[in-house]
């Protein structure tokens, strides 16, 4: 008897533990989303110029470049995943790889061949356990990431597109990450970098309907490009910090519900200890009495 | 026109390094210097490694350092983006 009181106590106790750990990583957890949610928009004045020139650019001016023409067949494309370094963020990571998974599917259904870019520790692990290829992984950046990081994929993935396909080359890159909608929803979405699909900046920008007739310097020609690695990496970093913000909006919700499973398993447990506590209470009283009256018989 | 201001912000790549108004923007593209007053036509030029200068609309003066970045110029608003961006002392 007194063995299940025991049991039940241990177990209150490993319950009561675990939710102290998730309850901290909970408060840590909201604590970075208000840093990253901020590096979010610190960054958006950046690439709301670029965006602004890159459609000025590309809109008024009739230079072909190589980024912003769609070529008449597309080989191979590139899929660049953004997933974390750690996990304990809920779906976070299993809904974006199923979400490049499909969309690897879906390409290679069009006939096109499929290399994949990942960054952060559990895509480059769900890779190597599946023994699928990749190109190139980073890791480690994924919390805070910096725009050094940015510039490196953003490189890699230039290098990548200028190379004929023939040479192992690709024709396409589309990026596949985690977007911060709010606290509750991370919506996995998938954004086509190459050729350029200009995003317009924000919509509330009624003061220039019509973009005004631009003067180049030195020429239209090289200011495109300059301007669209630039672009590139800019959509890049904002991606990287929109997954960031995500993952730890993720946690944070993961690590409530676990807090709150760990409140129900010690609530229940504890009736059970009660219970167990007062039949065993019961059990002695009733021997006591039961003793009693034998030996009060028995004389 | 030539009465309002220019609006300038020069923007790095994770944050906003100085937003204001100023009666003259001077810059280094990779053509040569650069002098913009208000009412300049719109524009996007390249800028070269170096300092931009801004002449404030009280006549102080304000120095910022930008590294490949790109300057564009429309209705009287200065964008001044790079990649690094800094105010100089």
């Amino acid at each position: 008897m007194a063995a299940t009181l025991r049991v039940y106590t241990q177990k209150i106790k490993s319950a009561q533990t675990t939710k102290k750990i998730t309850k901290a990583m909970e408060l840590i957890a909201a604590s970075r989303i208000q840093k990253a949610q901020a590096r979010v928009k610190a960054s958006a004045p950046y690439s709301r110029a670029i965006t602004r020139a890159v459609s000025a650019v590309a809109t008024l001016s009739n230079v072909d470049h190589p980024l912003t023409t769609e070529p008449e067949r597309i080989t191979r494309t590139a899929v660049v995943v953004f997933s974390s370094d750690r996990g304990l963020a809920g779906a976070f990571n299993s809904q974006i790889l199923r979400e490049a998974g499909e969309l690897t599917e879906l390409l290679r259904e069009q006939g096109k061949d499929v290399v994949h870019y990942l960054v952060g520790r559990k895509a480059v692990g769900y890779f190597q356990f599946r023994r699928r290829p990749f190109v190139k992984d980073w890791q480690g950046g994924t919390d805070k990431p910096d725009f050094e990081t940015a510039r490196e994929i953003s490189e890699t993935l230039l290098e990548a597109f200028s190379k004929d396909a023939a040479d192992g080359g690709v024709d396409e890159i589309v990026l596949v990450f985690n977007r911060f909608v709010s606290m509750m929803t991370q919506t996995p979405e998938t954004v086509r970098l190459i050729p350029l699909e200009v995003v317009e900046a924000d919509e509330n920008d009624t003061t220039s309907d019509v973009l005004p007739l631009y003067e180049f310097e030195p020429d239209a020609e090289t200011v495109l490009d300059q301007l669209l690695p630039v672009y590139i990496e800019s959509r890049i970093f904002n991606a990287m910090l929109q997954s960031a913000a995500a993952k730890h909006a993720a946690t944070q919700k993961a690590m409530k519900s676990a807090s709150d499973n760990a409140d129900t398993l010690i609530t229940d447990y504890t009736r059970l200890r009660n219970n167990a506590r007062q039949a065993e209470i019961t059990q002695q009283i009733a021997e006591i009495v039961g003793g009693v009256d034998a030996l009060a018989t028995s004389k | 026109m030539a009465g309002t201001p220019l609006s300038v912000s020069v923007v790095a790549a994770d944050h906003e390094v100085w937003t204001g108004e100023a009666s003259m923007v001077v810059a280094r593209t990779v053509e040569g210097e650069i002098g913009i007053l208000p009412g300049h036509e719109p524009m996007l030029a390249i800028l070269a490694k170096g300092e931009v200068r801004l002449t404030l609309t009280d006549g102080s003066k304000l120095t910022a350092n930008a590294e490949d970045g790109f300057l564009s110029v429309e209705k009287n608003v200065v964008s001044i983006v790079a990649g690094a961006a800094s105010l100089a002392s």
